[in-house]
């Protein structure tokens, strides 16, 4: 593998998913925008109905994609819209953690959290925090599909 | 071949100036599938609308993709665009470049990069989308009002005639809720229980109306048009059937000295009681809890004077089971409990420090006091009352940082009465801003100011008794001074907070809370009366603090909407729910368990397989019961179960689309 110039690395950025599910996290991200919240443009929501719905083959995918970090979000415990499906998605979480740690990828490359419909600023700064914190871990390399 | 038009709007300027439309149009037609791509200023107008429907007859497409607002607000817009442009409504994909980009970013090239990313994300979704249609359900014409406040007892009136039977449930042992204790309401001067009690008996009498007081709902399943709902009839130890009212028992029982919630705590009640004379039922209930018969086993009065033999000492609770097709929440407010929080006025020790509400049982003709406003302390007539507003509300230390909207309002009403009321009097009143919003308030709050009432700007820091004054120190903000008064009476202005339990029935009934605890309105703006759980709807008090006037609107609205639900034979149901493919189902179970809805369970099949016959158990899903959520579907084991419109090869795609 040719080691990158340092331009190319000031030139990385990194590229983040996050699944957000329609009822809370989703309202969430509409309402940082509707009250144009600034965030950096490097996350792509994709929207699922609940956070209990993100298969964790949907995530593999992703980091074997290439993506630097996953975001899931849902409603707050206790306050699912579908009542139970964010418990499902925290336990599975946990899991992925422990995986991540086990196989010596950075777990903080997959987070999780709560985040209301009501909650704006929250996901604006979620946003931005999750940035940065993938941003520090560099690019997502041993995961990724060798396509080149 | 499939063929995709993508459609990338402008929104007027809120995503064009950030983001270059044109340019995610030109990147859009590179992608894969797509055949057409254009942008447009304004998508959802009708010119924008029709150009869906050009296009499509133009370059025979066979899937939409819009870019353009939140799928929450526009995609049923757009999906109908679609059904009218020929395609079924499902092979449509929405994706946000406002809400999620034009408005939280200033980066034109990156906000565009990012705009075509989730375009190019849409069109791999669309691209495995197949046709669906929509199912229909029966629904159930009745309706059930949790609440029998204003609120409830409005929304219950407006869809009994409408000719919808209704159900109401109510938790103390009359209806009515708080506005039956206030005295005088605002702007008018009104008398409130004169114009409240007439609305409570035509709730009892009208005929589609039934009524559950001492009642509460335990258990709420199903969805819009087919809820089961279980309600807790609380023991009343007195069959209502035999009881004639005739108030005997309650002048005999021995226990004269309970609280009286209805009178705030300044009046007592007996075991037996009715909460207030105009009680709707107008029949009483024993309080367990104070019953000497039901706690010690001695005494049995009631019993003995009773002329009809109602009394029902081993009366039991009751559940009982209906079936509705909607259900309007009109569950109230409760006064903010200012004595755990506001040290400096005294904890509540101070018994000439009051409430709000408890002074409109001392001006109330039917009060504790027949009227006169009299001190607890002493009985004697306050010459110099203090008035001091936003108590926990407009507090973010202390209480809450939210306005309670009435209390501006009704202080200026309880100083007009007791300028009114009290000869000499010296009425001050301290606020940090005055509110009246609303038809007629300013004029009154304008009268109460040339009725003498003194207006002093500032907060009170220190409340103590000293003799029998109370001292009340605070800040002119207006002049820069100290300022104090030594005053007889002190009435609190307190916040309104969600009344005690309605997070609770939040809980059962399934449906979100804001941050304060009042319920969560599917829009702040253009849905303040639904919930996000279709066929639950709002009123009162309960979304958020209001005064009487708002509170009827909301309850005749909150009853339009349930109208609305319960007008139909039948509902269409999205056909967005989980399908299970039996042939890859290995009968497991483990999705029985995890469906929050009841929705799945195992049928037998039957199959040939090598000749012979072999039956199999496998999982169904009840389409009327399944809302959708996808949980069966991450968890399945075998890959047998999938989310239509948000199936695994449809997610999948999108995630791999960003990468591309």
């Amino acid at each position: 593998m040719s080691v990158k110039s340092s331009d190319a690395q000031e030139a990385w950025e990194p590229k983040i998913l996050a699944f957000c599910c329609n009822w809370c996290s989703y309202a969430g991200a509409d309402l940082a925008g509707l009250n144009r919240t600034q965030q950096p443009p490097n996350v792509r929501i994709i929207r699922v109905p609940c956070s209990g719905r993100v298969d964790p083959q949907f995530i593999m995918r992703a980091f074997q994609d290439g993506v630097d970090g996953v975001l899931v979000a849902g409603c707050h415990p206790g306050d699912c819209h579908y009542s139970t499906g964010n418990f499902f998605a925290r336990r599975r979480f946990l899991l992925f953690q422990r995986i991540f740690d086990y196989i010596g990828i950075d777990p903080g490359r997959l987070q999780n959290r709560w985040i209301s419909g009501a909650e704006g600023d929250k996901f604006a700064a979620t946003v931005s925090k999750v940035t940065e914190d993938i941003r520090a871990l560099g690019p997502n390399r041993k995961l990724r599909d060798e396509h080149e | 071949m499939k063929r995709v038009g993508v459609f990338v709007c402008h929104c007027g300027s809120n995503i064009a100036a950030v983001v270059d439309c044109e340019r995610v149009a030109k990147e859009a037609a590179k992608f894969p599938g797509v055949a057409f791509s254009i942008d447009n200023k304004y998508m959802c107008s009708d010119p924008g609308q029709d150009l869906i429907k050009k296009a499509v007859e133009e370059h025979h497409l066979d899937r939409i993709v819009v870019a353009s607002c939140t799928p929450r607000m526009h995609e049923p817009v757009f999906r109908r665009a679609t059904e009218n442009a020929g395609i079924n409504p499902y092979l449509f994909a929405m994706t946000n470049i406002r809400e999620h980009v034009s408005w939280i970013h200033t980066d034109r090239e990156k906000a565009t990069e990012k705009a075509i990313d989730l375009v190019r994300m849409a069109v791999a979704k669309v691209l495995h989308t197949v046709p669906l249609e929509k199912s229909s359900i029966p629904i159930t014409k009745r309706a059930l009002v949790i609440g029998g406040g204003i609120a409830g007892m409005q929304a219950a009136l407006d869809i009994a005639d409408n000719g919808n039977p209704v159900v109401l449930v109510e938790r103390e042992p009359t209806i009515g809720g708080k506005m039956p204790m206030l005295d005088k309401t605002f702007p008018s001067l009104d008398c409130s229980a004169c114009i409240c009690t007439p609305k409570m008996a035509s709730t009892d009498q009208h005929p589609n109306i039934t009524i559950y007081t001492h009642s509460e709902v335990e258990r709420v399943d199903g969805y819009i048009g087919n809820f089961q709902v279980t309600i807790r009839q609380k023991a009343k130890y007195v069959d209502h059937k035999i009881c004639t009212g005739c108030g005997l028992c309650e002048t005999k029982c021995p226990n004269k000295k309970i609280p009286n919630s209805f009178e705030a705590g300044m009046g007592n009640r007996t075991a037996i009681y009715k909460a207030f004379p105009q009680a709707v039922p107008n029949k009483p209930i024993i309080d367990a809890a104070n019953c000497r018969k039901l706690t010690k086993d001695k005494c049995g009065v009631c019993a003995k004077v009773c002329p009809t033999g109602a009394i029902k000492y081993d009366d039991q609770d009751e559940l009982i089971t209906i079936d509705v097709g909607a259900i309007v929440m009109a569950t109230g407010y409760d006064l903010f409990p200012w004595k755990e929080a506001y040290g400096e006025y005294g904890y509540g020790k101070y018994p000439d420090v009051i409430t709000g509400l408890q002074f409109e049982r001392l001006v109330n003709a039917s009060g504790p006091t027949s009227g006169h406003i009299l001190r607890p302390s002493d009985g004697k007539e306050p010459k110099t009352i203090v008035f001091i507003k936003c108590v926990g509300s407009r507090d973010d230390v202390k209480g809450k940082a939210y306005c309670s909207r009435t209390c501006c309002m009704y202080t200026a009403k309880h100083a007009h009465q007791a300028v009114d009321k009290i000869e000499d009097s010296h009425v001050i009143v301290f606020y940090m801003d005055v509110r009246t919003a609303g038809k007629g308030y300013e004029e009154f709050y304008q009268r109460t100011v040339e009725d003498g009432v003194h207006y002093v700007r500032g907060r009170v820091s220190k409340i103590y008794q000293l003799g029998d004054k109370l001292i009340v120190r605070g800040e002119d903000t207006l002049l820069g001074e100290a300022v104090q008064v030594n005053a007889d009476l002190v009435v609190l202005a307190t916040a309104m907070v969600p009344s005690a339990g309605s997070g609770e029935i939040a809980h059962i009934v399934g449906f979100s809370t804001d941050k304060d605890g009042f319920y969560q309105e599917a829009h702040p703006k253009l849905r303040p009366l639904e919930t996000f759980t279709a066929g639950v709807f709002l009123a009162g008090a309960c979304q958020g603090p209001k005064d009487i006037p708002d509170t009827a609107a909301q309850g005749s609205g909150a009853a339009a909407k349930a109208s609305a639900v319960l007008s139909n034979r039948s509902m269409e149901t999205d056909p967005l729910i989980s399908q299970v493919n039996d042939a890859v189902c290995a009968g497991c179970g483990v999705c029985v368990g995890i469906c929050p809805y009841r929705a799945i369970e195992l049928k037998e099949i039957t199959q040939r397989a090598g000749g012979k016959t072999i039956a199999r158990r496998v999982a169904s899903i009840n389409s009327g019961l399944c809302q959708g959520c996808g949980a069966c579907v991450a968890a399945c084991r075998s890959g047998a179960l999938d989310l239509k419109g948000f199936t695994n090869q449809q997610i999948m795609a999108e995630v791999d689309a960003l990468c591309l």
